[in-house]
């Protein structure tokens, strides 16, 4: 009977094989979480977009419950979050700053113009090392902040209506 | 004149030899060095040193920062791996989680040569003695 | 209306695949040559309509077709001729098509160059083969349809991916797949030996000429795929142990051990279990492969592609092809006996532990490979595994295997007596060590890892050579002649062992010595690296059939000889805004020069990258020796005799 089960050992390992691809076809290899999660939000003082010679410091935020949505006009992936984020603007009640990601600010300036401005500040981040203390390595990205400046929750791509309604927004409702 | 023809050739010959990219070659070899080991996050299947993304070139650009700062390549690694997390080492660190990546190698090779070696004294024994070495090539 | 019969082959294909596996399992279980010979000839029509399907899409490529979705997106009127060929594989439909094409060329030769096998074998053997076309043509019909209408038809194609336009691309993936779905025959080998019990050292002779094949065109079509990488990609590397070139290396590794214990269970009808799984792991690997690739389960540098239901369907007939192997191997293996005797020190035993070597690094590719899956599946964080990884653990588990090689040549079969091994080999050994410690210093560096990987190159190249040498002294006749009439299996494993050291002293020197320069270059400046001097003479504009292209100019120039152009190139494909990089290479025995052009840093000046790397041919030279010693191997008259006789 040992030796029997014996020549059953490449079966049962091809078995645990085949559960953990069935699990993995779930899985995006790309999506990288993010370790800042439940760590204090990088402090940063960046230039705003609209008045260069005015700073907005992220401790400003202290006290509230915000989204930084990490953007560029060069992102197409950024233009097909843009409508949501100006439904967001409108329906949830928590300040959207927006940080324009390694862009010129004649070009995001011209977007905003032309699709609207969903933001309550943007900052710019010409040389992306704002985005390098967040952990960018693709935008859009947008963090949940709690009142204490800590990141809650980080959404890779550009937010979903899914990722709204399941996490963002009961999210956002109990930090509140 | 000619003399000073000379000296312009030799001056301009100075001029046109093409610069390093660097301002510093030892940190250039660092920067080498470490971002072999670093996966690019854009492009995924790259190391840092290879790519030529935007976010590799930002991410060499601040690690010649921090070397210029005197940071070890331990606290630069450390440094990276906060913001993105391990997933840019492309040497896994040792920790329980992959103990068994790193000791699984050593300890398939041992489980095979010693199943191969019972396997054959074993087999030797069971089997009747009829063996002439044979010439075949 | 081509499209059309393309599409309407297949489906004919498929149903003669079910009945080309039916009919042969049939016609074998109640021994009925009229079954048995139906299975047959649906197996030669199921070839006939797969490549009607196959040269339909070609024509569709030919034509520029833009309403067939699959020829829209992956071409268009500009593509050259031979990329049009090419795209026919681009993508993920076509290159399905030619897995399965490439396997309906295997059953059809199978068909041909079976006759002498017993009929029940020959035809459960066609049957296996059956069932595994039948379970790709489903695949294609029901999710990858590469004749997919797309109406309104488009005006002008997308273009194949400009990464794969490249000369590189039109043999890499189809010799490539020759290797991969050609161990889908000692697969069948296997499952057909198994159901019928007809396990012995026969059977390991039919098997390992099949195996040999696959495993020549497996070696070939990887070393295509790493000089690829090494020109096309920029970066000078020739393996990034990236999830797809893993793929392909894992039944390689198990193909190669696969070749080696075949030869002990021909000599000694010993260790046939162990042959039989071996078969059915080489070929499982390569649907594994497949699986990843297709299944974007793991990320890849080769962007194909990948969507999680076809995924599912791969994997649910991964589970039932394999799983059903290994379940009758469960069944059949503990009523197989054991064989004939050989000491515990023999040729025999080498081949053995060369097998323990291959499956084990196999293992470790495995591991590496799929172990940021597993943490990712148990929700333990996400890591990467790349090449430090692999360069760290693989090296010493293939040591052992270079060294058990140089033994292995000069053992016996049947016993060797290790005393007499070890007088006999001491030359050998201090002539390595002596030469392998001595080279470094003269290149003019001495590096302890380097003087490693020479001993193993040394070792294997010496060892080789002292057996070379006894078998001359035996024989009479002129030198020449002596080293011609070896017999052509012994030929062949020289070789093929030489060609493994001329790889390692590529891999050994290139990575040793390699140099690399990051430079900022403007027109006229110039830069010493080595013994050369490398001067920008500016760039150019020039346009190719399908791209825009910035040409660099570069004099490269030593104390003697004449000098060298470089032109490197960085492209533009209309359709696809992000700019290629064509690296130039002057390419020599004992060096590469290799120039390629990075990004403009301002108007004039530009980023160039340059890389001196020696003896970096040797490292394809090395494999092409490898495939080149199966194929004398192949000539071995003792596989035709014995075919003839089983014929008779």
């Amino acid at each position: 009977m040992k030796t029997q089960l014996k020549y059953l050992i490449p079966f049962v390992i091809f078995l645990m094989l085949i559960g953990f691809f069935l699990k993995g076809l779930n899985l995006d290899p790309r999506e990288v979480p993010s370790p800042l999660i439940n760590k204090p939000a990088p402090m940063f003082e960046q230039p705003l977009l609209n008045d260069a010679s005015k700073t907005f410091s992220s401790n400003s935020m202290l006290g509230q419950v915000w989204l930084l949505n990490v953007w560029a006009s060069w992102c197409t992936a950024c233009r097909d979050e843009h409508p949501l984020l100006m439904a967001m603007s409108q329906q949830i009640d928590v300040p959207i700053v927006g940080i324009d990601y390694k862009d010129t600010n004649p070009e995001a300036l011209d977007v905003l113009s032309k699709l609207g401005n969903p933001y309550s500040a943007v900052a710019t981040d010409v040389e992306g090392r704002v985005g390098i203390d967040y952990g960018v390595y693709g935008v859009p990205e947008t963090y949940l902040i709690d009142k204490e400046g800590v990141i809650r929750y980080k959404q890779i791509g550009p937010i979903t209506v899914a990722a709204l309604q399941e996490k963002i927004i009961p999210m956002i409702k109990g930090l509140k | 004149m000619k003399r000073l023809l000379a000296l312009f050739l030799l001056l301009l010959s100075l001029a046109l030899n093409a610069e390093s990219i660097a301002s510093d070659p030892l940190v250039e070899a660092r920067l080498k060095s470490l971002s072999q080991e670093l996966r690019c996050l854009v492009c995924q299947n790259q190391t840092l040193a290879d790519s030529t993304a935007p976010l590799a070139e930002d991410l060499r650009r601040e690690i010649r920062e921090l070397i210029a700062k005197g940071m070890t390549d331990e606290e630069i690694t450390n440094y990276l791996v906060a913001r993105y997390g391990d997933f840019v080492r492309y040497r896994p660190p040792f920790k329980s989680q992959t103990a068994l990546l790193w000791l699984g190698p050593t300890v398939m090779l041992i489980i095979g040569f010693v199943v191969l070696w019972v396997t054959l004294r074993r087999r030797n024994k069971t089997l009747p003695n009829d063996y002439e070495v044979a010439d075949e090539i | 209306m081509i499209p059309e019969i393309g599409h309407f082959s297949l489906i004919l294909a498929l149903v003669l695949a079910i009945a080309q596996s039916t009919f042969s399992f049939k016609g074998a279980s109640s021994n009925q040559p009229v079954f048995m010979s139906a299975g047959l000839s649906a197996a030669r029509g199921q070839f006939f309509f797969v490549s009607i399907a196959f040269i339909s899409l070609g024509y569709a490529f030919y034509s520029s077709d833009f309403s067939v979705l699959y020829v829209a997106s992956n071409s268009n009127f500009n593509l050259p001729i031979q990329y049009k060929l090419a795209a026919i594989w681009g993508g993920h439909e076509g290159s399905m098509l030619l897995w399965t094409a490439t396997l309906s060329l295997w059953t059809m030769a199978v068909t041909i160059f079976s006759q002498h096998l017993p009929a029940q074998f020959r035809a459960r053997l066609i049957g296996t083969m059956g069932l595994i076309t039948v379970g790709f043509l489903i695949f294609i019909l029901f999710s990858s349809n590469p004749f997919e209408r797309l109406i309104p038809a488009a005006l002008e194609g997308r273009s194949l991916n400009p990464l794969l336009q490249d000369p590189g691309m039109v043999f890499h993936p189809p010799v490539l797949y020759m290797g991969y779905v050609g161990f889908s025959v000692a697969f069948a080998f296997a499952i057909a030996a198994l159901l019928g019990g007809e396990l012995n050292p026969e059977w390991a002779r039919w098997t390992r000429t099949w195996t040999t094949i696959a495993w020549i065109f497996l070696t070939v079509g990887i070393a295509f795929g790493s000089k690829w990488a090494y020109y096309e990609l920029g970066w000078g590397g020739w393996w990034f142990w990236d999830a797809v070139e893993n793929a392909s290396f894992m039944p390689w590794l198990v193909g190669t051990a696969l070749i080696h214990s075949l030869a002990v269970t021909e000599k000694r009808d010993a260790f046939k279990m162990w042959t039989v799984l071996l078969a059915i792991f080489a070929f499982s690997l390569s649907l594994l492969g497949t699986f990843l690739v297709r299944s974007g389960v793991l990320t890849s540098v080769h962007a194909f592609a990948s969507d999680p239901t076809r995924g599912l369907f791969i994997l649910a007939f991964l589970a039932i092809v394999i799983g059903g192997a290994l379940i009758l191997f469960a069944i059949r293996a503990p009523k197989v006996g054991l064989g004939g005797k050989f000491g515990v020190v023999s040729r025999e035993s080498f081949l053995l532990a060369n097998n323990v070597v291959m499956v084990v690094a196999c293992g470790v590719v495995m591991l590496g490979t799929l172990y940021p899956l597993f943490l990712d599946a148990l929700g333990m964080g996400k890591i990467s595994v790349g090449p430090p990884y692999f360069n760290t653990v693989f090296v010493p588990v293939m040591a052992p295997a270079f060294f058990l090689m140089g033994l292995a040549i000069f053992s016996r079969w049947k016993n060797t007596e290790l005393p007499s091994l070890i007088s006999r080999l001491k030359w050998a050994f201090i002539i390595s060590v002596v030469t392998a410690i001595v080279t470094p210093a003269v290149m003019g560096q001495w590096k302890p890892m380097v003087s490693l990987g020479l001993l193993m190159a040394f070792w294997i190249i010496t060892t080789a050579m002292v057996s070379l040498y006894d078998y001359m002294v035996a024989g009479s006749g002129n030198l020449i002649l002596r080293v011609i009439r070896l017999p052509r299996a012994y030929q062949g494993m020289i070789l093929a062992h030489l060609g493994v050291a001329v790889f390692i002293v590529g891999v050994t020197l290139v990575g040793g010595y390699g140099l690399e320069q990051d430079l900022r270059m403007s027109p006229g400046e110039k830069v010493k690296v080595d013994q050369f001097t490398f001067q920008f003479d500016g760039v150019t504009q020039t346009a190719g059939p399908n791209y825009m292209a910035v040409r660099g100019h570069f004099t490269v120039s030593k104390s003697q000889g004449a000098p060298i152009i470089l032109e490197p190139e960085k492209r533009s494909y209309q359709e696809d805004s992000m700019p290629m990089t064509e690296a130039a290479i002057e390419t020599g025995l004992m060096k590469d020069l290799y120039v390629s052009l990075g990004e403009p840093l301002n108007s004039e000046a530009w980023a160039v990258r340059i890389y001196i790397k020696p003896f970096v041919q040797w490292i394809w030279f090395g494999c092409f020796m490898m495939a080149g010693g199966g194929i004398l191997a192949l000539f071995d008259p003792r596989y035709r005799r014995k075919n003839k006789k089983a014929l008779g």
